[in-house]
């Protein structure tokens, strides 16, 4: 362990083994029991490394199943790992979650006794933090109440409370700040920074990129077991939403198509195929911001049908982007008569300003039976799902492509002024 | 120095095991004096009137009440040490402190009830005119023994149940099997002599039967009147079956949170 280390992890690994299936009944355990046992297993972590310093305020990220909590259990000493050294230096709060082993049917001050005691203090450290902790936590008023009987932000509030004075040098913190009201986090992050000032080591985990940002020194990022980056907590945010990027882009990839489960529509033509193209002609599904693409529709007429029209529709979960419209586009196209039996493609050519993130496409044919109204021969609700990612770095919801340059004038005298 | 926190930690979930027991309920820690004694009334009744089990015993209220307390100690301290590591599955899958803490805990829950307990038989042996007998000064090595038996014990089916879930039902028959091959109804007196030597090697026979000989009468058989030479079995079963638990359970422990 180097000088000035709080905590020192060397190649630390750990195999969970996962049966197939519980024996539930003492038949199938009597039949389990010559079949051998069989199981899977888990590689939560593959020979993990790396030094937290002290007085760090030091952040964990990662998907959910990335490894990262079996790698905050181990440094907790929950679990044992299979392989590899910790070296702790100093007291650690060994908990993880806030108010583990309160008990409900207790007081809020019976709970302060018993939870610390949990926490590793003796009575009479307990005593001499008591009035504080009840402070802090704002519940002079309630201390003999029983804790089932408080919201869930005192609750919060009394546990966040005994864990800060739990007189440790080493915080270990699992999503501890998704919970309570934001005065309160305000307060928590100040009590953080308290911490900090007194030489003591903060480890957060958290899918909050907001606190990394603004609270951490340093960050890791745990992926797959493990450690894909460790350094600053900015670079640590980018590479965590490329992994989790990447990740729905093969999840995306897996399910082909996707098929809508009713038909909307009339029927009278049938969206027979559509894909995104890019420029080469090769069908994709991840899209590079700012560069150019088509969709190609494929659609079967059943009956005659007049003027028909064609549409895209770009949405992210919660929005319509971008509505395509054959009649609408730059160079509006018509055709005036499909007939029965006839295959048509229509393309849209489009330049993708869309910002990185996953997007559905729903395509729909129709005819214009007035002005405003439509008659859908068929829509398909999500036809398409892509996922644009992007080389270059974007602030907000679009991606204007601007060119920036300079002009300089007005250089010829320097004028200084007072003050 | 870090001992003494964890036995503060002891003392707490035990002392907050007792409360909650008799949480909410009228009567409150009147139960744990209220129902031996009614499990008593019952069992004197049964065999003093119908069975008369009794009759060959002098004393035999007191020897039964001694006998129920007793038993009752056991019965309690195991089934509630075996499920202490179970019934706290979400404590220690969040936080580290030595696993040992909840068996200890546990059982002293129900080392408080007996003390409270044997207050009681006390106040009635004195009612009942039984003179105090020299042979007391071993009633604390005896409480000692009784208690490390549990807990050997304990650590046993603590441990073991979290892996082996059945182990709870086995040992619910197990101990119905145990009540009535120790003397805590019957006396000795009434058991054929091939089966008292078995019997006697039961340690919990050996420690009610001693409890019974230096606080009711001396005229009550002990294990070296049985087993002679071999008296010390119990004993020896004690000290091993509380060495071997305690390794087994150390052992378990680590695993304790990826399991339970």
């Amino acid at each position: 362990m180097k000088p000035g280390d709080a905590i020192k992890i060397e190649g630390i690994s750990k195999t969970f083994k996962i049966p197939h299936e519980k024996h539930t009944t003492l038949k199938q355990a009597a039949l389990g029991a010559f079949s051998g046992k069989s199981y899977e297993t888990l590689e939560a972590l593959k020979g993990v490394s790396f030094a937290v310093k002290k007085g760090e305020f030091f952040g964990i990220i990662g998907r959910n199943g990335s490894g990262k909590s079996t790698l905050l259990k181990i440094i907790a000493g929950i679990y044992l790992p299979d392989n590899g050294k910790i070296s702790v230096l100093g007291k650690m709060s060994p908990f993880l979650e806030l108010g583990a082993g309160f008990n409900p049917e207790l007081t809020a001050r019976e709970n302060v006794f018993l939870g610390g005691a949990i926490l590793g203090l003796s009575k009479k450290e307990i005593k001499g933090k008591f009035s504080e902790i009840i402070s802090f936590a704002e519940l002079e008023e309630f201390v003999d109440m029983k804790f089932k009987n408080f919201s869930s932000g005192m609750q919060v509030r009394l546990a966040f409370a005994l864990a800060i004075n739990a007189y440790a040098d080493i915080l270990l913190m699992d999503e501890v700040l998704a919970v309570g009201d934001t005065n309160f986090q305000n307060k928590c992050l100040e009590e953080f920074a308290k911490y900090k000032k007194e030489g003591k080591t903060v480890i957060l985990v958290t899918h909050s990129m907001k606190y990394i940002r603004e609270y951490c020194d340093r960050a890791v990022v745990v992926d797959r077991g493990d450690i894909k980056y460790l350094g600053s907590p900015e670079r640590a945010i980018d590479i965590y939403n490329k992994i989790n990027l990447d990740e729905t882009l093969e999840g995306y990839q897996e399910t082909e198509k996707v098929i809508d489960s009713e038909f909307i529509g009339n029927g009278k033509a049938i969206i027979k195929d559509q894909k995104v193209l890019d420029m080469g002609g090769k069908e994709v599904k991840k899209l590079n911001s700012g560069e150019k693409y088509r969709i190609l529709i494929t659609v079967e007429f059943k009956e005659d049908i007049l003027s028909p029209v064609f549409g895209a529709m770009f949405k992210d979960a919660t929005h319509d982007i971008y509505g395509l419209h054959s009649l609408y586009s730059r160079n509006p196209q018509k055709i005036k008569l499909a007939k029965k039996g006839e295959i048509i493609d229509i393309f849209f050519d489009f330049e993708n300003i869309l910002i990185p993130g996953n997007y559905t496409i729903m395509i729909a044919c129709a005819t214009q039976k007035s002005l405003l109204g439509y008659e859908i021969l068929h829509l398909k609700e999500k036809a398409l799902r892509i996922v644009v990612v992007s080389k270059s770095s974007f602030w907000g919801p679009l991606n204007m492509d601007v060119k920036t340059s300079f002009n300089k004038k007005g250089a010829r005298k320097r004028v200084i002024k007072n003050g | 120095m870090e001992k003494a926190k964890y036995w503060n930690l002891i003392k707490e979930l035990a002392i907050t095991d007792f409360k909650l027991k008799y949480n909410e309920s009228v009567f409150g820690y009147l139960w744990s004096l209220v129902k031996p004694l009614l499990y008593f009334v019952v069992l004197y009744l049964v065999f003093t009137r119908i069975f008369k089990l009794g009759d060959s015993i002098e004393n035999y209220p007191l020897y039964l009440l001694l006998g129920v307390v007793l038993w009752g100690f056991f019965a309690e301290a195991t089934s509630m040490c075996m499920q202490s590591i179970v019934s706290r599955g979400d404590l220690i899958r969040k936080v580290y402190f030595p696993r040992i803490v909840l068996p200890v805990a546990a059982s002293l829950t129900s080392f408080i009830a007996l003390v409270i307990n044997l207050i009681i038989v006390f106040a009635l042996l004195i009612y009942f005119g039984v003179g105090l007998s020299p042979g007391l000064i071993f009633f604390p090595l005896l409480l000692l023994e009784f208690y490390i038996f549990a807990l050997g014990v304990s650590f046993f089916l603590a441990s073991l149940i979290v892996r082996f879930r059945d182990i709870g039902h086995i040992w619910d028959v197990f101990s119905q099997v145990l009540f009535y091959g120790t003397p805590v109804i019957y006396p000795l007196t009434l058991v054929p002599g091939k089966l008292l030597n078995i019997i006697m090697l039961n340690p919990v026979a050996q420690i009610i039967q001693d409890f019974r000989r230096i606080v009711i009468s001396s005229d009550i058989p002990s294990s070296s009147h049985v087993l002679g030479v071999y008296a010390f079995i119990p004993y020896l079963l004690v000290v091993v079956i509380f060495v071997f638990g305690y390794f087994v359970f150390q052992k378990m422990a680590a695993k304790f949170a990826e399991e339970v």
